[in-house]
């Protein structure tokens, strides 16, 4: 039963959720679903949150390597937990909007959290230059044709490419750096993209119907 | 003379009645200033749930002299019955609108008005209507159709390789390292990083990472690897620790199962980054694995692995994300692979032939591209009817949005 009852409700829903696509007084239920499915991911925070909790505490209770690491961890996940739960320092109070300037959630999350989020994500600027410097060394032909195209292209997306090749006449106007970037990423790179969108569409309805049948089932933990 | 003085003075009084009238007969009069739309019809929406119903209308001539004296349009309902209010507002050269927020039981009549500057217009009102629902969406025939094909296609295989006929896949050299991967963590006595992305269960890739972590898991039991999966949702939290419990109670070795396995951090994207990254500094996992939806992190995670020497094995059905793991990892599986991967490790013949049955729909798109290129390429250039009218079909049939 405790394999039957899930196979039983994933095949049912998955049916109903299908079917409704095409019937238009059940165009809704998606939607409903989706927020079915909310109202246990908030539950289940609490077990993500409960979990976060128990292995920091473990770490700095036994002094594993790194536990400081883990204080800073606890600290701020307490900090961030009573500002966002008791809404600390909310003109409004504790009915009052989470998302007022003066709470010291927005304060904490406009000064520290915003700024750290972008720090990280500002990090990919340097990550693009060494994977592009390993990606488009001309190690064979494929790896050649990547690295002519990225050329192109970055030099297309540049004032000096405009320059470097306005010279050409109108007529050959393909030619031109700028509009040969612009052939390369609406020609084959549109195309490339198209025949893996086709892949992934054609992917996703085979597991499904793997899903839906109970022929896949490691998902729930059982690979027989 | 006094007739002249007559004159003005009725003049006087005409012009001091207008301006003395109420509002409706000011609008009346001022209606005068631009046209209103005309030949304006209201229609049931078709194939939805009643709820629908679309407006047409020529726009007031007014609107079609460069530039336009009419500013906008509003569209204003009323039930039979009962008052009128502005439903939308919409910008001048409007010529149609679908009121999506009507009810079965109620019956409307609309009207539009015309705004400018120097007034407004107001147009003949419809004809009393009532929504309708309908029950089959016949828009989507076609895509209807295509699933069944695509479906019956992959049914069909999987049934034949249940019966035992032999079915050829090709390699996927991603997938056949996946051992050699493990292999190697277990020698060099470091852990696994298996990061499924950072979207919830609700999301397929999630779902298909899930997957290949059960068959990975199982290999890492049987090897006695430690493998570390931080992850970003509660609920994916839970299905991983599921996922993995039951491998190792396969593999005969419940005991080394541990829950701190798979460890929650946060559902906040760069904070999760910036976890892993820290994992990956200070445990320096030997095999890394990203499999998942993922966003601007795929780039940060791998660049990351690669400085730490590890072997990295990446798949993601996000499109714009495909080059970074391609240009970062040492195996990428590019959209379909990943969904592929499940079935190709288990090496269960029904497994395999779903992924046989893809193949049809592939067949499919192939055929359909290349006559649908030749269609419309002929029919352009020398204005061929039968080839256009072939290319404008086969849109028709294969456009599903």
């Amino acid at each position: 039963m405790k394999r039957e009852v899930p196979l039983f409700i994933t095949f049912f829903v998955g049916t109903l959720l299908i079917a409704s696509v095409f019937i238009p007084p059940a165009e809704s239920w998606g939607e409903n679903f989706s927020v079915y499915f909310d109202i246990i991911a908030v539950f289940a925070f609490f077990l993500g949150g409960g979990n976060l909790l128990r292995i920091h505490l473990q770490k700095v209770a036994s002094k594993r390597p790194d536990w400081g690491y883990s204080i800073v961890t606890l600290v701020a996940f307490l900090v961030m937990l009573a500002a966002g739960l008791f809404k600390l320092g909310n003109p409004g109070g504790i009915s009052g909007n989470l998302t007022t300037a003066q709470s010291w959630f927005q304060i904490l999350f406009q000064n520290i959290m915003s700024p750290l989020g972008s720090t990280m994500y500002a990090l990919l600027a340097f990550f693009v230059a060494s994977a592009s410097y390993r990606a488009f060394r001309a190690k064979n032909r494929d790896a050649t044709i990547l690295l002519v195209a990225a050329f192109i292209i970055l030099l297309g997306r540049t004032p000096f490419g405009t320059m470097l090749t306005s010279w050409i006449p109108p007529q050959y106007d393909l030619l031109q750096v700028p509009n040969l970037a612009i052939w390369i990423m609406s020609g084959p790179n549109l195309a490339g993209q198209r025949a893996i969108m086709i892949g992934i569409g054609l992917g996703i309805v085979s597991m499904s119907l793997r899903i839906l049948l109970g022929i896949e089932r490691t998902y729930l933990g059982d690979d027989r | 003379m006094l007739f002249r003085v007559a004159i003005a003075f009725a003049c006087l009084f005409i012009i001091a009645g207008v301006a003395g009238q109420p509002a409706g007969d000011t609008a009346l009069a001022v209606q005068q200033t631009i046209a209103p739309v005309t030949s304006l019809i209201a229609t049931n929406h078709e194939y939805d749930n009643g709820t629908g119903i679309d407006l047409i209308w020529v726009p007031s001539i007014d609107d079609r002299l460069a530039p336009s004296r009419v500013t906008g349009y509003e569209v204003w309902r009323s039930v039979v019955g009962g008052s009128g209010s502005r439903i939308a507002e919409l910008p001048a050269g409007a010529n149609k609108f679908t009121d999506e927020q009507c009810s079965r039981e109620s019956t409307y009549v609309y009207s539009v008005v015309a705004i400018s500057v120097a007034g407004n217009a107001v147009s003949i009102s419809t004809a009393p209507i009532q929504p309708a629902r309908e029950w089959i969406n016949l828009h989507r025939l076609n895509l209807l159709a295509i699933a069944f094909l695509v479906s019956a296609a992959v049914i069909y295989f999987i049934q034949s390789a249940r019966s035992g006929k032999k079915l050829f896949v090709r390699k996927i050299a991603g997938l056949d390292a996946v051992d050699d991967a493990i292999g190697r963590a277990t020698e060099m006595g470091r852990p696994i990083l298996f990061i499924p992305g950072i979207q919830d269960m609700d999301d397929v890739q999630t779902i298909a990472a899930i997957t290949i972590l059960g068959r990975v898991s199982r290999v890492v039991a049987d090897y006695d690897t430690k493998i570390k999966m931080p992850v970003s949702r509660s609920l994916v939290m839970t299905a991983a620790r599921e996922t993995i419990k039951a491998s190792y109670m396969a593999a005969g070795r419940p005991d080394a199962y541990n829950d701190d396995m798979v460890s929650y951090v946060t559902d906040e994207q760069f904070g999760y980054v910036a976890a892993v990254d820290g994992i990956m500094v200070r445990e320096k996992p030997a095999t890394c694995f990203y499999l998942g939806a993922f966003f601007a992190e795929s780039l940060i995670l791998a660049e990351t692995g690669n400085s730490v020497g590890a072997i990295q094995i990446a798949g993601t059905a996000m499109p714009a994300q495909i080059p970074f793991f391609v240009a970062a990892c040492d195996f990428a599986l590019i959209g379909e692979e990943l969904f592929a991967a499940s079935a190709y490790l288990s090496n269960e013949p029904k497994q395999l032939g779903s992924l046989k049955g893809q193949d049809v729909g592939k067949a499919v798109a192939l055929v359909v591209i290349v006559v649908g290129t030749m269609a419309a390429t002929i029919g352009s250039a020398w204005d061929v009817t039968f080839m256009n009218q072939l290319w404008s079909a086969l849109k028709v049939v294969f456009q599903t949005n």
